[in-house]
């Protein structure tokens, strides 16, 4: 079987892999990063996105070997060190941004790279960006609340409290 | 999944021998084929991944002007770098699927599935543009054969894609929200010879040029000119998201729309 090695949350993480292994697989399976979760397998749901050198994917679309080399960040990674949340998460409690909580690694992750790229973006935008990622509980008002608080902007305009 | 070998070769004479193999299959950004894998309608021996293949990504121009899109080029960075030379291109790209699929998905795995409601092939017939191989150039009008059907050979691969750019251009899409593709969609540009309409979601047949828009289009750019023009229902996909009739109709609509937005 090869042998694939990449950097996970900063750390070398390397194992072996099948073709079929998806990146999702070796994060779950392998490493026992199980806040990557898995809701659709069918590329819709974005429950399970992480970032794959800084970008956003679907870590149930992609093999684990296409990330050979790379530096893939999951939601086990955002936090500092003392167990300070990251701002987003942060966010997300003040915020009431989940309800069971499945769909809130991928929400959390989309949203940190929507805020990477736009540090100040409208609710249409933080709407727009989200359409990948489903959540059947929240209604998404407090998620779209949550990344505009995290981005220091007013929420109190923002649809239902 | 049924099991594969994987192979990920940094360049493209690699990549054409490791698909010489038995039941090998290219990989693009699997945004298409990985899913199909898991469904298992798909049984490759092996998986030769074109995502290491840097001559195969990015964007520049040549001397006739055209903008060249590597074949393993993502939506996400076409949508980034054709928006300031070819922005009805860019757009199309910013709006297919979601972020994450944008940042995976490649224009030569787009073209090369030709899903009869994919974005681009619509833009690449609008557009005249040439499908270059590792073996050939292939016109727009010539490599689009129907649905999920194209000119390409077996183990052949999308190295480039070429796209002159119009001096006026648009794509409307409907979008379908539970798979974001579109359920129509049309793209209008308009040369210096003429204006070419293409309309994808609607036929059964996939993606083709409505030639009485263009001829229409021709001789007065605006969405005015296309009052009264229709097409038939006839041969147009009718599924749960929409009868054929309702195709045609929102043909005529998103047509409008795009020769509007480019007017
Ligand atoms: C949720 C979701 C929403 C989507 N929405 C849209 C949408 O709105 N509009 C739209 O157009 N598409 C949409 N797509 C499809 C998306 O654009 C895919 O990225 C695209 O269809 C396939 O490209 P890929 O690079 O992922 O190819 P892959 O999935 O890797 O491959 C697809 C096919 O192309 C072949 N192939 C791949 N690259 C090449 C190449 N360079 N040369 C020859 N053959 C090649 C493969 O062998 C395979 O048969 C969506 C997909 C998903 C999952
Ligand atoms: S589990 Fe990956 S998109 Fe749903
Ligand atoms: S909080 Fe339950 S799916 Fe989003």
């Amino acid at each position: 079987m090869p042998q694939v090695s990449m950097t996970v949350n900063g750390k070398p993480a390397s194992g072996e892999v099948e073709g079929r292994t998806l990146l999702v697989e070796f994060l779950r399976e392998n490493l026992g990063l199980t806040g990557t979760h898995v809701g659709c397998d069918t590329s819709q749901c974005g429950a399970c996105v992480v970032h794959v050198d800084g970008q956003d994917v679907k870590a149930c679309t992609m093999f684990a070997a296409e990330a050979e080399g790379a530096e893939v960040t999951t939601i086990e990674g955002l936090a500092e060190a003392d167990g300070t949340l990251h701002p987003l998460q942060q966010a997300f409690q003040d915020h009431h941004g989940l309800q069971c909580g499945f769909c809130t690694p991928g929400m959390v992750m989309t949203g940190v790279a929507l805020l990477d790229r736009n540090p100040t973006p409208s609710e249409a935008e933080i709407r727009d960006y989200l359409e990948g990622n489903i959540c059947r509980c929240t209604g998404y008002h407090n998620i779209v609340k949550a990344i505009m608080a995290a981005s220091g902007q007013d929420v109190s305009k923002i649809a239902a409290e | 999944m049924y099991a594969f070998d994987f192979e990920r070769p940094t360049t493209i004479d690699a990549a054409v021998k490791a698909l010489q193999s038995e039941e090998a299959q290219a990989l693009g950004g699997g945004q298409t084929l990985i899913p199909t894998l898991k469904q298992r309608l798909a049984m490759p021996a092996t998986l030769v991944s074109l995502t290491a293949i840097k001559e195969m990504q990015g964007i520049c121009e040549d001397d006739q002007g055209r903008l060249c899109i590597g074949g393993a080029t993502t939506h996400a960075q076409v949508a980034r770098e054709a928006a300031g030379r070819y922005p009805a291109l860019a757009d199309l790209a910013a709006n297919v699927g979601d972020p994450a699929v944008r940042n995976r998905g490649t224009i030569g795995g787009s073209l090369a599935n030709n899903d009869p409601s994919a974005c681009y092939p619509a833009a690449a017939l609008a557009s005249g543009a040439t499908i270059v191989t590792n073996d050939r150039e292939i016109a727009a009008d010539d490599y689009f054969q129907g649905m999920f059907t194209t000119a390409l050979e077996e183990g052949e691969i999308i190295i480039e894609v070429r796209f002159p750019v119009p001096q006026a251009a648009a794509y409307a899409k409907f979008e379908q929200p539970a798979s974001r593709f579109a359920l129509v969609g049309a793209f209008v540009a308009r040369f210096d010879d003429g204006v070419r309409v293409a309309i994808t979601g609607a036929s059964e047949e996939g993606v083709f040029r409505w030639s009485v828009a263009e001829d229409a289009l021709t001789a007065d750019f605006s969405a005015g000119a296309l009052e009264g023009l229709r097409l038939s229902g006839e041969g147009m996909i009718s599924d749960l998201h929409g009868s054929g009739d309702y195709r045609a109709h929102l043909a005529g609509v998103m047509t409008r729309r795009a020769a509007a937005a480019g007017g």
